[in-house]
């Protein structure tokens, strides 16, 4: 009876909004984002943390600064923050293009053949654990140059969860499907490029989603060795001790870590087919 | 195609050789159980499992044969090396003379679980098969035999939808539609109406007796229902409990075609043939509780 009453005491009008657990889940985010930054700035005036932590309010207008003036060029340390995120982004969509079409064709290839997968998984296996920074020396020994290098690193760290995952995908097919194909005699080929490779497409997916993931880390650490972008953005203004601009970019590089993965969030949503 | 006189309405007497397409010789299928050193150390072996053992079968052309059997005896095993699917570990199965070692679109399948693909939709699905085996025929007709099977099969309006869309029986609606769509010589259905309600059920059954009447091709069925096997069946294969499953008999059904459930169920011979079926399935089925209880 009470639930009764409190199931239609919720649906009246007045403060039906209140009882929407999205509503209910933002009005928390706020409160605590209140409470954070309440505690950031009281904390900071009084001294409490390490030497030289920035109030909220200061950081906050440097965020505004940085955002309102993206694009201004006085010299490579003097640089804004929107012409780095380009540069970082710039390096990203190169290397991971380039590791996206070494890997997906090559993850369909060692997937589809038993023996092929058994024989290269150990490579995957062995390099997919490395570091991606562990490369840095050897690319600046090979290419001796920052930019190339930086897409070297991307491409080498973005190669792996792609590859290992359109491998498992394309093994992993259905064998249902497999059956289908096979009884209508379809060929190879088109048994490959009808079935498999849509089959193995929502892993193709999460693949390349853990690649861009791991890309928009490696960017940020490999560029604070090279140059430009964000990463040395981070760096320069560490080398000026201004940590309100630190924060900033942090700020901004989650941001952007966030648009990127929902892009593939979305894709991902595109070929679930109800699963 | 079929050179050979088409059979009576009666069963087709077995020892016309000529007349026999599908042949079985001594099928077994024995899958292999866990060995090796790693499995011994983690004591995870098992020993081979004899599914179905020795199967002799003659089926002639354009009989509709069913087989019904208690549930894991092997029914699927049988059907999917017939169609190719899985290699017999021993004897073989013959097709028009010719041994059968891979499948083809001369044996259009029905899968027990459906086996559409998800990213496909309706229309897509049953495209696939027309497109894969008559690539040379014009895409305005290929469509037309797509448009007519998702008729047929009472599927109009869904075209558009995807499986994970589709109710249980619809989707193994589709399923039947892209068998029939490839016009196949043989047709193999694994429980083909098993997840259908009784209405649509009963209305698929007549559907596939008349086409079966129209098109006389040669049909295995697998199922449980008893009903279902005499309306549609010339001849009806009884298998015994696994493991080691072969056929206890095989029932010759009389009853005059074209057929319709009252015409079945009327004619005198349908009581006792009724009777012989439910006392196999109940003695079989006794002996797998059995077999479980010791
Ligand atoms: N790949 C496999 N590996 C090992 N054992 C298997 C395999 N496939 C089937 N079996 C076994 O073979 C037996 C027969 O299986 P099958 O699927 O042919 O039964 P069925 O008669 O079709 O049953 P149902 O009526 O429930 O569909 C079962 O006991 C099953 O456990
Ligand atoms: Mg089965």
């Amino acid at each position: 009876m009470t639930a009764l009453r409190a199931k239609s005491r919720g649906n009246s009008p007045e403060n039906s909004w209140l009882d929407n657990e999205n509503v209910q889940a933002l009005l928390l985010f706020l409160l605590s984002l209140g409470i954070f930054l309440l505690f950031w700035e009281v904390g900071a005036r009084m001294k409490l943390f390490a030497k030289g932590v920035p109030t909220a309010s200061l950081t906050i207008k440097e965020l505004w600064y940085w955002i309102t003036h993206p694009f201004y060029n006085n010299g490579p340390n003097d640089l804004g923050i929107g012409w780095n995120l380009l540069v970082s982004l710039r390096r990203v969509a190169i290397g991971y293009t380039l590791a996206s079409i070494i890997a997906v064709p090559l993850g369909i290839l060692v997937g589809i053949s038993k023996v092929a997968f058994k024989a290269f998984n150990p490579y995957f296996q062995l390099l997919k654990p490395v570091s991606p920074l562990a490369w840095l020396p050897l690319g600046l020994y090979l290419f001796r140059d920052s930019e190339l290098t930086g897409i070297f690193i991307i491409t080498i760290a973005s190669i792996w969860p792609t590859l290992t995952n359109t491998a498992f995908g394309v093994a992993g097919v259905n064998s249902d499907y497999l059956d289908v194909s096979k009884t209508l005699g379809a060929s190879r080929r088109r048994t490959i490029f009808k079935i498999i490779i849509p089959a193995a497409l929502p892993n193709i997916i999460s693949g390349l989603r853990i690649s861009m993931g791991i890309s928009w880390l490696v960017i940020v650490a490999a560029e604070m060795l090279l140059g430009t972008g964000l990463g040395y953005f981070i760096w320069n203004e560490w080398n000026n001790l201004y940590i309100p601009n630190i924060l900033v970019a942090i700020f901004i590089i989650g941001i952007v870590g966030i648009l990127l993965d929902q892009i593939f969030a979305y894709l991902e949503k595109l070929v679930s087919f109800g699963k | 195609m079929n050179t050979y006189l088409s059979s009576n309405n009666l069963a087709v007497t077995k020892d016309n050789a000529l007349n026999t397409q599908i042949s079985l010789r001594h099928v077994s299928k024995v899958f292999p159980g866990r060995s090796g050193w790693f499995n011994k150390i983690t004591g995870q072996t098992s020993s081979d499992f004899i599914a179905i053992a020795d199967i002799n079968l003659d089926i002639e052309h354009n009989t509709f044969v069913s087989i019904i059997g208690p549930s894991g005896c092997g029914k699927s095993t049988l059907l999917n090396i017939i169609a190719g699917l899985s290699e017999a570990t021993n004897g073989n199965v013959m097709i028009n003379g010719q041994i059968v070692n891979k499948p083809g679109p001369d044996r259009g399948m029905v899968f027990q679980s459906y086996a559409l693909m998800p990213w496909m939709t309706v229309e897509e699905n049953i495209m696939f098969a027309v497109e894969t085996v008559y690539p040379n025929v014009s895409v305005t007709q290929q469509k037309r035999v797509v448009k007519e099977k998702i008729q047929l099969v009472g599927l109009t309006g869904a075209e558009k939808k995807r499986p994970h869309e589709l109710s249980g029986g619809m989707r193994q609606r589709v399923g039947i539609a892209r068998a029939l769509a490839i016009n196949p010589e043989i047709l193999l259905m694994d429980e083909p109406f098993g997840a259908l309600d009784a209405l649509t059920r009963g209305f698929l059954q007549e559907e596939i007796e008349r086409i079966w009447e129209q098109q006389r091709k040669t049909a295995i069925m697998i199922t449980h229902s008893i009903e279902e096997a005499l309306l549609l069946s010339d001849r009806i294969i009884m298998m015994t409990k696994g493991p080691a499953a072969g056929i206890d008999e095989i029932l010759e059904v009389p009853f005059p075609r074209p057929r319709d459930r009252t015409t079945v169920e009327n004619h005198p011979a349908y009581l006792k043939l009724k009777q012989e079926m439910e006392d196999h399935l109940y003695r079989e089925t006794r002996a797998v509780e059995e077999a479980r209880i010791k």
